[in-house]
């Protein structure tokens, strides 16, 4: 298996504790290039935690990731941040610079070259040219989180995780994220995305995992299955 | 390497632009340190000839509260909407993250000191001459020493709840010999005596610079892990 038809991220037995609490217990999950997964769960699931991990974002107490088919040491996680894209609960933008400095920042953080471009175009496709010199600070939640998208989409990452993306965001803002979404994972790209909004996560997604007190209660295809039935999968039934 | 020195300028390059576009935080830190100098000034009305035994005491006592106050508003700022997310999933070393918020916390401390030095000695009559150059080693060593050491327990103490009361608990026991070499250091240049006199203070300051520089480069990405 090369790295390039090996998985984008994979976690082998990982489990994390938080003190006597474990948030996640002996997970395997993979995600192969194209696979795009909807992570689902009640609040506590461990959700959030599986992202964070899977960002680098925190260690595993016990088990190993790998990113990209490459190996699990310090110099590849550090490698494979390149490649991942994260839009998590905080905006992570900074209110006193402007929406292009931001961007710029965050290109600038990951070596691309052709800065300028990329942030003109990502400002047009979450539709905030007419903001770009405008203080993040002064933004609506829903653009903020449009100007989120636009960070974590910035540098082409191959594995997007997101954790819920829709949060802030009205109709038309939902349907600009998706067609983003589906442009940019293209074919091969893979994503975790953990939400509550199924609906709006649905057409993206070929697979549901189902996290209940931090272990895979549910792992099965869309086909066969709508939005409305996924309340009667394993760890979502009441 | 390249890329650590580009992501630290990066990082230095946004908290400095920050600290310009919000002035009133800015102020408040010049405020302060000056407000320090002029209580001690009027508490003790201070001769020329005093300042040279107490002055080092009030300067250095000034610069080390601002540069406690400048770590607290660099790192809240990451802490605050999860920023600091931003900058740790970027592709770079760790440490590049270290060397920008040394560099801009050396940068915010400078500002003071440029306005700090001259005031304390206007106030306390102490004529201005050969000892303001020759202050500039001191000033410049023991800067970048506390904002290393700084920057380490900032980085540390940011991910707990109550980082800000923490990180002065773990400060300043750990930054008593750049006190210490400061406080001698300043006091010996006041006073015209040759550099023969101080030059252990100041050997002492390169040390604890490169020590904790070194140490925060090996430590640094366990610091920053939950």
């Amino acid at each position: 298996m090369t790295a390039e038809s090996g998985p984008l991220f994979e976690a082998r037995s990982v489990s994390r504790r938080f003190g006597a609490v474990a948030a996640l217990d002996r997970i395997d999950l993979a995600v192969r290039p194209g696979e795009r997964i909807l992570l689902l769960g009640s609040n506590g699931a461990g959700k959030t935690t599986l992202l964070r991990v899977a960002a680098t974002l925190l260690r595993p107490t016990a088990g190993s990731i790998a990113h990209f088919g490459a190996g699990t040491s310090e110099a590849d996680r550090a490698a494979a941040r390149g490649g991942i894209g994260y839009l998590g609960h905080g905006s992570l933008l900074y209110d006193d610079l402007t929406v292009a400095e931001n961007l710029r920042f965050h290109a600038g953080l990951h070596g691309l070259s052709d800065r300028a471009a990329r942030v003109e175009r990502a400002l047009d496709e979450v539709g905030l040219r007419d903001r770009a010199d405008d203080p993040a600070g002064t933004l609506s939640r829903g653009l903020a989180q449009r100007l989120s998208a636009a960070r974590a989409f910035l540098h082409r990452p191959r594995l997007m995780l997101l954790d819920e993306p829709f949060t802030g965001l009205d109709r038309p803002g939902v349907a600009r994220l998706q067609a983003i979404l589906r442009d940019r994972l293209g074919e091969t790209g893979g994503c975790l995305l953990a939400t509550h909004d199924v609906v709006s996560a649905w057409p993206l997604v070929g697979r549901v995992v189902v996290l209940a007190q931090g272990r895979i209660a549910a792992d099965r295809a869309t086909a066969g299955l709508d939005p409305a039935g996924v309340a009667s999968l394993p760890g979502l039934a009441p | 390497m390249t890329s650590t020195v580009r992501a630290a300028l990066l990082i230095a390059g946004r908290d400095l632009r920050g600290e310009l576009r919000r002035p009133g935080a800015s102020l408040s830190l010049v405020v302060f340190a000056l407000l320090v100098v002029v209580v001690f000034h009027f508490a003790f009305d201070l001769t020329s000839a005093e300042f040279v035994a107490l002055g080092p005491g009030v300067l250095w006592v000034a610069v080390l509260f601002t540069g406690v106050l400048a770590l607290d508003r660099g790192f809240r700022v990451e802490r605050e909407e999860g920023r600091i997310d931003g900058l740790l999933l970027a592709p770079m070393p760790r440490s590049a993250l270290f060397f920008g918020k040394v560099l801009s916390t050396c940068a915010v401390m400078a500002a003071v000191e440029i306005l700090l030095v001259p005031l304390a000695a206007i106030l306390f009559n102490h004529p201005f001459g050969g000892w303001l150059p020759r202050l500039l080693p001191v000033l410049m060593l023991n800067t970048v020493g506390f904002a290393a050491v700084g920057c380490l327990f900032a980085c540390i103490t940011t991910q707990t709840r109550r980082g800000d009361l923490l990180l002065p608990i773990l400060l300043f026991p750990a930054s008593v010999p750049i006190a210490l070499s400061a406080v001698r250091a300043t006091g010996h240049i006041l006073a015209s005596r040759p550099l023969d006199r101080y030059a252990h203070w100041l050997a002492l300051s390169a040390a604890y610079d490169l020590i904790f520089l070194a140490a925060a480069v090996l430590l640094f990405d366990h610091a920053l892990d939950d």
